[in-house]
């Protein structure tokens, strides 16, 4: 069983929201991307997206967008965000899941990108400009190596749309909460709430609300309908501010000591 | 079959690679605009403007004192720099501005690095009372200031873009980033026959005015098709409309030029066909200069309007089917096509299309009198002059020494 699909099984059970955390890898370094994936391990966070860093990140609002710049001055590659999830993966229990945009993997190329994902132990693949018409057969050859493509849907997504993803679907569907970018909000805009209730009633895949997620209060406030949340900018921002890698780590586990 | 395909596919390139939430506003541009292009009235609304606002059609233009110079074909200029605001992108945005009152927008952002799109969207925008935020590089912004001074005249709120490499590419990331915040009040005009699908293909429907009137011109004035059609290529809007409605006669030979820089290293130049891989960048598969690891190289030209590491998706097309060929140029070659076009014809082109009329020193010689060059002059010079004479003065100190 794929471990994504393992763990929401575990969440429903334990009628518990999943946390899923996102770090742009390789800021400020990769080793310090690693320490803090192990320290959010241990504080309970159910989930660790890594991105890749991408010179041109246009689903990105400033705080990514600078943290990929940073990571890409560092000289980080896909190949080496790819060997981090396969150290991680024997050190760790939580399901990994790979960000990124989608010319780095075809750069890569395909074929080899899911090999070498299947061997680092990547349970998920999110790419935020591959949408649905454009990634029928990646999908299904990521499944055949035991990985789930994460689609996503937005307030903008239509009927048609919602439908034709959730038949995809696999592992859950990462909903947008604001038409937007990426970046740290206060609220949950009633839109988000909205988008919920109707793919909630439109499929048994799991949910996870991500764009703007930053506190214990708005994770509460999603009610039933989403099963996770995913929180970004608002790590990346505490990532952002500096000091040793043990500083950064510290800092990032006191963050999420709020959530449990 | 008329390309691209259902799914926005020239062959093998183009399609739509962007997030989730702006696939719908692309279904609704994609139907709009098939409604538009079925609707006459659309049409007949859009050559209104045409005619009496932009002062279409163009001349087509009897180069002959160039002609003489290269004792060979005769080569026809086709007067895109006539237009209103001085270049050919003012057939798009005012298209793309009739479809965005259609679809009852009420404001339009674009992205510029020369900031002849720029201009040309805060015109339109002032002419159809609609709001404008123009993103332009910080570079840009320095190197194009007239540009810049012209946009805000207009109305228009020009938005410095300080991230990447602060050109072209940035300044699309940024436009994007916008259009996806604001999908129900606005339409993004984007520039170029770039991005994701419809863009390409209403972009180059809107263009496709230059070819059809330089194939009427010609034929009035010749009675034949021309042997050669030369055109600039940044994202490649002038050359496909140029291009486009002699696409069919096989014995026409489409050349497409691109900014050859300073030298062929990574980040000394723009030429994406002649010397990128296919990737993806702002929403399409197309021909990219990027890394090994797939990350988008800075380009460099003289010229901002051709300083682009992508091009529009036909265009890799067209490569790889042979059916249009491509070149570089230097920044160095387009100078002297500069001053050469000003000095025999009193005619200053815009950098952009110096670099076209720069291949003609390679072309000529293989041609014959009886031979026909048509060459697109996309744009005036105008905005180009300080660029050109500090450029000039550089070299004059160079040779002193
Ligand atoms: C005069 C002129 N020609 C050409 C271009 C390049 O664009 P395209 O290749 O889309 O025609 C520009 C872009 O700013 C321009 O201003």
């Amino acid at each position: 069983m794929n471990a994504i699909d393992h763990k929401f099984a575990l969440l429903k059970t334990g009628q518990r929201k999943g946390i899923i955390t996102y770090l742009t890898a390789g800021d400020p370094d990769l080793q310090a991307t690693e320490a803090i994936v192990l320290e959010m391990a241990c504080r309970g966070v159910d989930m660790v997206e890594l991105g890749v860093p991408f010179s041109d990140p246009v689903a990105d609002g400033p705080v990514i967008q600078a943290a990929s710049k940073r990571s890409l001055e560092k000289g980080v590659t896909l190949d080496g965000v790819l060997k981090l999830v396969g150290n991680l993966k024997s050190r760790i229990e939580i399901p990994l899941l790979l960000m990124s945009y989608y010319n780095p993997i075809f750069c890569y190329g395909l074929t080899k990108f899911i090999e070498s994902a299947s061997c680092s132990g990547v349970d998920g693949v999110i790419v935020p400009d591959l949408p649905l018409e454009e990634s029928e057969t990646f999908s299904r050859d990521l499944k055949k190596a035991g990985i789930h493509l994460i689609y996503f849907l937005a307030p903008t997504s239509s009927d048609e749309r919602i439908k034709a993803t959730v038949k995809r679907a696999g592992g859950f569907i990462y909903c947008v909460s604001v038409a937007g970018v990426t970046g740290a909000r206060d609220d949950i805009p009633a839109q988000a709430h909205k988008l919920l209730k109707k793919v909630s009633s439109m499929t048994e895949v799991p949910l996870a609300l991500g764009f703007g997620i930053s506190s214990p209060e708005q994770v509460k406030s999603i009610g039933k309908r989403g099963s996770a949340v995913i929180i970004g900018s608002a790590i990346m921002k505490l990532v952002e501010q500096g000091g040793g890698r043990e500083e950064i780590t510290r800092r990032v586990g006191t963050f999420l000591e709020e959530f449990n | 079959m008329e390309l691209p395909d259902r799914n926005g596919y020239f062959g093998s390139f183009g399609g739509r690679f962007v997030p989730e939430t702006l696939m719908s506003a692309l279904q609704e541009l994609d139907n709009s605009y098939q409604h538009c292009k079925d609707d006459p009235g659309y049409w007949e609304e859009l050559y209104y403007y045409y005619n009496n606002y932009s002062g279409r059609p163009t001349p087509l233009y009897y180069a002959g004192r160039l002609t003489e110079r290269y004792g060979k074909a005769k080569i026809y200029l086709k007067r895109e720099d006539l237009n209103h605001t001085g270049a050919h992108k003012i057939n798009n945005t005012l298209g793309q501005a009739l479809l965005a009152k259609r679809m009852g927008k009420s404001r339009v952002i674009a992205e510029t690095g020369a900031g002849q799109h720029g201009v040309a969207t805060a015109t339109v925008a002032t002419l159809f009372g609609l709001e404008c935020v123009i993103y332009m590089g910080e570079e840009d912004m320095k190197r194009q200031e007239l540009n810049v001074f012209r946009m805000k005249l207009l109305g228009a709120k020009v938005i410095p873009v300080t991230s990447g490499s602060k050109t072209l590419k940035d300044a699309t990331n940024e436009a994007m980033r916008d259009w996806v915040s604001n999908l129900e009040t606005t339409h993004y005009i984007i520039g170029s026959v770039v991005g994701p699908h419809p863009y390409p293909a209403l972009v180059r429907d809107f263009q496709a005015v230059i070819g059809s009137e330089t194939r009427a011109q010609l034929l009035a004035a010749t009675r034949k098709l021309p042997d050669y059609l030369l055109a600039c290529v940044g994202g490649g809007s002038n050359a496909i409309g140029f291009f486009h409605h002699f696409l069919e006669d096989r014995q026409v030979q489409l050349i497409g030029i691109e900014a050859g820089g300073r030298d062929f290293d990574p980040g000394n130049h723009a030429a994406s066909l002649s010397s990128g891989r296919p990737g993806v960048l702002h929403g399409s598969l197309s021909f990219l200069l990027q890394d090994q690891n797939g990350q988008v190289s800075p380009a460099h030209s003289i010229s901002a309007g051709l300083d682009y590491p992508g091009v529009g998706p036909e265009h890799a097309y067209l490569k790889q089917s042979g059916r249009a060929k491509y070149a570089a140029v230097s920044d160095e070659e387009a100078l002297q096509a500069f001053e050469l076009l000003a000095e025999s014809e009193g005619i200053i082109p815009a950098l952009e299309s110096a670099h076209a009329l720069a291949y003609l020193e390679k072309l000529m010689p293989l041609t014959t009198g009886e031979n026909i060059v048509a060459v697109c002059l996309s744009g005036r010079g105008d905005k180009d002059v300080a660029e050109v004479s500090s450029a000039f003065s550089v070299g004059q100190e160079v040779e002193k020494i």
